[in-house]
């Protein structure tokens, strides 16, 4: 009964961030079409690669007129967390062969939260299905309105769309940084990284500088 | 290099990374030092996400009064324990109220 509970509450998390984050994917599917790529590889990239941040770090450079190589680096690097995300759910998950190599599409930052959000592993597994495949439909089928409709929808941030990415990061963030003083400094310490780095370097490099701020926290 | 060239690159490359995390090895995983870092990249690169997206355009820093209070309008519905649609629904209507009426 108890575990029915959690499982529920999982979904109904799931769905809620599935739901919401996948409408940012207008966004996405906007500003793809502005930095000039066209609708299909827009939605190629939403398909395929799945991970917000670093579709938003290849069109952002894209449209800044850097250079494809390095646009492709940065969107690299900036994947690398679904990497360590990857690490923290292997052991929840506990996935093989087909289901693995289908499970790892979905990890990313939101599936991840939610996963690691729920009391019990049964609870963190129906957690990260629901986000993956509600999150999966919607960013889909959204980036393919917003790359269509980018002429008659004019500028998304009419609408607020551009600050649902940052404060869907922060409401993941949310229930760690209410936890643990640590996590509060390497937060801080984190973001004011980032933005010193940002004038000096190229398009999300300054996001993967500010890892170095876990290398404070992890040597005191 | 084509846009394509770089789109497939991209996609394998993040399919990769995701595959990796999940299918390493046990031994790894056991290892305190990657278990304490995974736990603790997340949060700076996500702080990272949020500073860069909120407060940088085109490579500047830059300061969006209708982003900012849209931002603090999650704060106060997360300070308030509000549902996650509520949180990320009150950020944008803030911000898009704001811009609305500063123009």
């Amino acid at each position: 009964m108890e575990q029915t509970t959690t499982r529920s509450a999982a979904i109904r998390d799931g769905l809620g961030v599935g739901l919401a984050v996948g409408l940012s994917g207008v966004a996405f599917g906007a500003a793809a079409v502005t930095a000039g790529l066209d609708v299909a590889q827009a939605c190629v990239l939403s398909l395929l690669t799945f991970t917000g941040a670093s579709q938003f770090a290849l069109t952002g450079a894209v449209g800044a007129g850097g250079d494809l190589v390095s646009a492709t680096a940065g969107a690299l690097l900036l994947g690398t967390r679904n990497t360590l995300y990857g690490l923290r759910l292997a052991d929840l998950l506990q996935v093989r062969g087909t289901r693995r190599a289908v499970a790892a599409h979905g990890v990313i930052d939101e599936s991840t939260a939610v996963a690691l959000a729920q009391p019990d592993p049964a609870a963190a597994r129906a957690g990260f299905t629901t986000t993956f495949v509600t999150l999966y439909v919607m960013w889909n089928l959204t980036t393919l309105a917003g790359a269509l409709g980018t002429s008659f929808l004019g500028d998304p941030g009419m609408l607020g769309l551009d600050v649902v990415g940052p404060a869907t990061f922060l409401a993941i963030l949310w229930p760690r940084l209410r936890e643990r003083s640590e996590l509060r400094t390497l937060a801080l310490t984190g973001a004011l990284i980032a933005l010193a780095a940002t004038p000096f370097l190229p398009p999300g490099v300054p996001v993967l500088v500010a890892a170095a701020a876990v290398l404070v926290v992890m040597v005191r | 290099m084509t846009l394509w060239w770089a789109i497939a690159i991209v996609c394998a490359g993040c399919y990769a990374l995701k595959l990796a995390g999940l299918a390493a090895p046990r031994k790894v995983l056991d290892h305190p030092l990657v278990h304490r870092f995974s736990e603790l990249v997340p949060v700076a690169l996500l702080a990272a996400l949020i500073a860069v997206q909120m407060f940088t355009e085109q490579g500047r820093l830059d300061f969006d009064l209708a982003r900012t209070a849209g931002l603090g309008a999650a704060v106060v519905a997360l300070l308030l324990r509000a549902p996650f649609l509520a949180v990320l629904a009150s950020a944008a209507v803030v911000t898009a109220l704001v811009r609305l009426f500063t123009g």
